[in-house]
């Protein structure tokens, strides 16, 4: 790959020559988008074990692990989910706002899918119920991708129109009740072990290692990126910026499907008003505290990783360090603001060019 | 100028129509205490067990009672309920009844059922109107004492609640949705009882939003970062319940290795209470058709009704859960 020469590489690249392995190690990585993320999160964790020094000792628990690091993980996995159907959405220049809905959908499905069971507590019948949630959120993220790729609709508004219809359709589905089930099968989404490790952070995982293959290795990456950097000029030259588009909603909403299932498996029930809700800011959040550009083309999806995992200790966090209730969105405001900033080249530069300033001088003084 | 004269026709012929309501109204009223009464009741919605259930009495009662209901679904909306109220209005209804979706904004609707001459009962939840004028009662539970009744089970408990020993009852509150009304005040009645027992003290405190995953996620939390946690107080059943797996989770027992106190008894709440697994459960009553509909006939009679009617409010032990669960509604 040919190096582009802006004068920011051009001195970067001069700078490295003289200087040894560590402060070339430490210029990569201020360079790196991902260096700040992680960095907060870090800092979460250092707040936390403040309070408590006990806040990452982990023990075992009837065979499984168990402590707040398991419990983060297990809880950042429906955003984690829909965060990788959101980053590769936006990478396309897109949005999708329906994804609290979806997943609403996908719980109210599955529970009375399950409830209306002859067999309630089957293997089977969770299967099933889960099979039948995934593709109706499959075909309601085909349905995003067919009035945005089709009909050419701005997709904030687009997905907004299933954002505010989803939680009705859902409410249809359960008849307005909290829907319960009793299948232990179902429950073991969100509750279930697996080699002394939450299944559904598993579960995520897995999804997100397919998903970065298939970005990453093949070119399917390369494509989204062209799509979301210019759809027409893409189109010209030869991508199927359609298939693409219906491709990445459908993927959103198989993502919000699995979601909307562990959140639902986490208390056995579909709660129409309250499954998933507010997860589609959550899941941007997360999306955009990995670094992804939310006016496409670049995209990251170690970076939602880490901002699903910041997003999830931060919600922790004010749970175990006391936050008065009052308080609550005004700290994670503050948090995620402070990222924000971390991450804004502007304030970056201004940090550099203090830095700068200062070995300058050094410089001189030897 | 042509609009301003359009404007002028339009209202008088408003204030006509208006006049002429309240007329109508005001010559049938008199007759109407021997026959059958129509109420028009705008609810909030259908978002929880609680409201059908509310729902549910309302529609049996009044039909068990002859009065004629006309009943709206706002659909958590506020511009619905309004529109629904005017319709009653026109309708010349006996007597209006809704639970407000929100506190503020329901002056104009409720000036023009005052100046057709037609009463208004507030239920379950308040307006928040200077002029108490504008309806004639409001019934509803009151959420102080429901946190004082919570609270006074511990001071009656005292004796068997520190579960580990330590001479200390330490509890952990799982709040309603910060701001709403029952979480303020449920939390206010809960705690200025307890503080008559020194013993007693809330080591943490933190929202639930009303509901399981919130209730689960915050107890896991409160599970890992405090020592000796005795009891539990969640501000509704929900989240006592999403707590409760959190408890399991945590290869603890739920009413034994932490006692629990929450409010509501929805069907759910009142079986885990059955199991044992709650300890106490302070009734929060949606079934408030036959209160209702006596404070209706009252009204329409013309006779005096207080201006505030509170729910008639029980709470349950296991053995009384155990007894009521098989005619339990909601």
């Amino acid at each position: 790959m040919p190096e582009t020469l802006t004068p920011e590489r051009q001195e970067a690249t001069a700078s490295h020559a003289g200087a040894g392995p560590a402060a070339r190690l430490a210029a990569r990585l201020s360079g790196s988008t991902l260096v700040w993320p992680v960095l907060a999160l870090a800092a979460l964790v250092v707040v936390n074990l403040v309070v408590h020094p006990d806040f990452l000792s982990v023990r075992v628990q009837d065979g499984d692990l168990y402590g707040n690091v398991i419990d983060i993980l297990r809880n950042a996995a429906p955003v984690l989910l829909i965060g990788l159907g959101m980053t590769l959405v936006i990478a396309t220049r897109g949005i999708d706002l329906s994804v609290g809905a979806v997943a609403a959908i996908a719980g109210a499905v599955a529970c009375v899918s399950i409830t209306g069971s002859s067999h309630e507590s089957a293997l089977s019948t969770a299967v099933v119920a889960s099979s039948l949630a995934l593709a109706t959120c499959i075909a309601l993220g085909l349905w995003n991708g067919f009035l945005v790729a089709v009909l050419g609709i701005q997709p904030i508004i687009a997905t907004l129109v299933l954002m505010t219809a989803g939680r009705g359709i859902a409410m249809l589905i359960t008849g307005g009740q909290i829907t319960l089930v009793h299948n232990t099968h179902f429950d073991f989404l969100s509750s279930g072990f697996v080699l002394a490790l939450p299944f559904a952070i598993l579960l995520a995982l897995a999804l997100f290692a397919i998903t970065g293959l298939l970005a990453r290795r093949t070119a399917l990456g390369m494509l989204i990126e062209a799509v979301g950097i210019n759809p027409e000029a893409s189109r010209l030259a030869g991508v199927r910026a359609r298939t693409i588009l219906w491709t990445v909603y459908a993927f959103s909403g198989l993502c919000a499907g699995l979601a909307g299932l562990m959140i639902s498996a986490n208390t056995s029930a579909a709660d129409a008003n309250n499954n998933g809700l507010w997860i589609e800011l959550d899941a941007i959040l997360a999306v955009v505290i990995g670094g992804t550009s939310l006016a496409g083309g670049r995209f990251s999806l170690v970076g939602t990783l880490v901002g699903a995992l910041f997003i999830q200790t931060l919600k922790t966090t004010i749970n175990v360090i006391g936050i008065p209730s009052e308080m609550n969105y005004l700290f994670k405001a503050i948090a995620v603001v402070a990222v924000c900033l971390l991450q804004s080249p502007k304030a970056r530069a201004l940090l550099t060019v203090r830095r700068r300033a200062r070995v300058g001088t050094k410089a001189v003084a030897a | 100028m042509v609009a301003n004269k359009f404007l002028v026709a339009a209202s008088a012929i408003v204030l006509g129509s208006v006049a002429l309501t309240g007329c109508g109204n005001s010559g049938s009223s008199g007759s109407k205490s021997g026959g059958t009464i129509t109420m028009g009741f705008a609810q909030v919605g259908a978002e929880s067990g609680w409201r059908t259930a509310n729902t549910k009495s309302i529609q049996e009662t009044a039909k068990k009672d002859g009065i004629k209901l006309k009943f709206s679904d706002a659909q958590q909306k506020q511009e619905n309920q309004i529109k629904a109220i005017r319709s009653y209005i026109q309708q010349k209804v006996d007597v209006i009844a809704f639970s407000p979706v929100v506190e503020t904004g329901w002056d104009a609707v409720l000036q023009e059922a005052k100046r057709a001459h037609i009463p208004v009962i507030l239920t379950d939840r308040a307006v928040d109107s200077k002029d108490t004028s504008l309806y004639k009662t409001f019934l509803g539970s009151d959420f102080v004492k429901e946190g004082q009744k919570a609270g006074q089970w511990l001071l009656d408990n005292a004796s068997t609640s520190d579960v580990n020993g330590d001479g200390k009852i330490n509890v952990v509150e799982i709040e309603g949705t910060t701001g709403a009304a029952p979480a303020i005040d449920r939390k206010k009645g809960f705690e200025d009882t307890i503080a008559s027992d020194s013993k007693i003290k809330v080591i943490a405190s933190q929202t639930g939003d009303f509901t399981r995953d919130g209730g689960k996620q915050v107890m896991e939390a409160f599970l890992k970062s405090q020592k000796g946690i005795d009891v539990l107080f969640a501000h509704n059943d929900d989240e006592g319940l999403g707590a409760i797996e959190a408890i399991k989770a945590a290869g603890l027992t739920p009413g034994k290795d932490i006692k629990i106190i929450t409010i509501d008894a929805t069907h759910d709440g009142m079986t885990a209470l059955s199991q044992g697994e709650i300890n106490y459960i302070v009734e929060c009553n949606p079934l408030l058709g036959p209160q209702l509909m006596d404070l209706a006939k009252k009204v329409v009679d013309g006779k005096s009704v207080p201006q505030r009617v509170v729910t008639e409010e029980t709470a349950f032990d296991q053995a009384q859960a155990t007894a009521a669960l098989p005619t339990r509604q909601y």
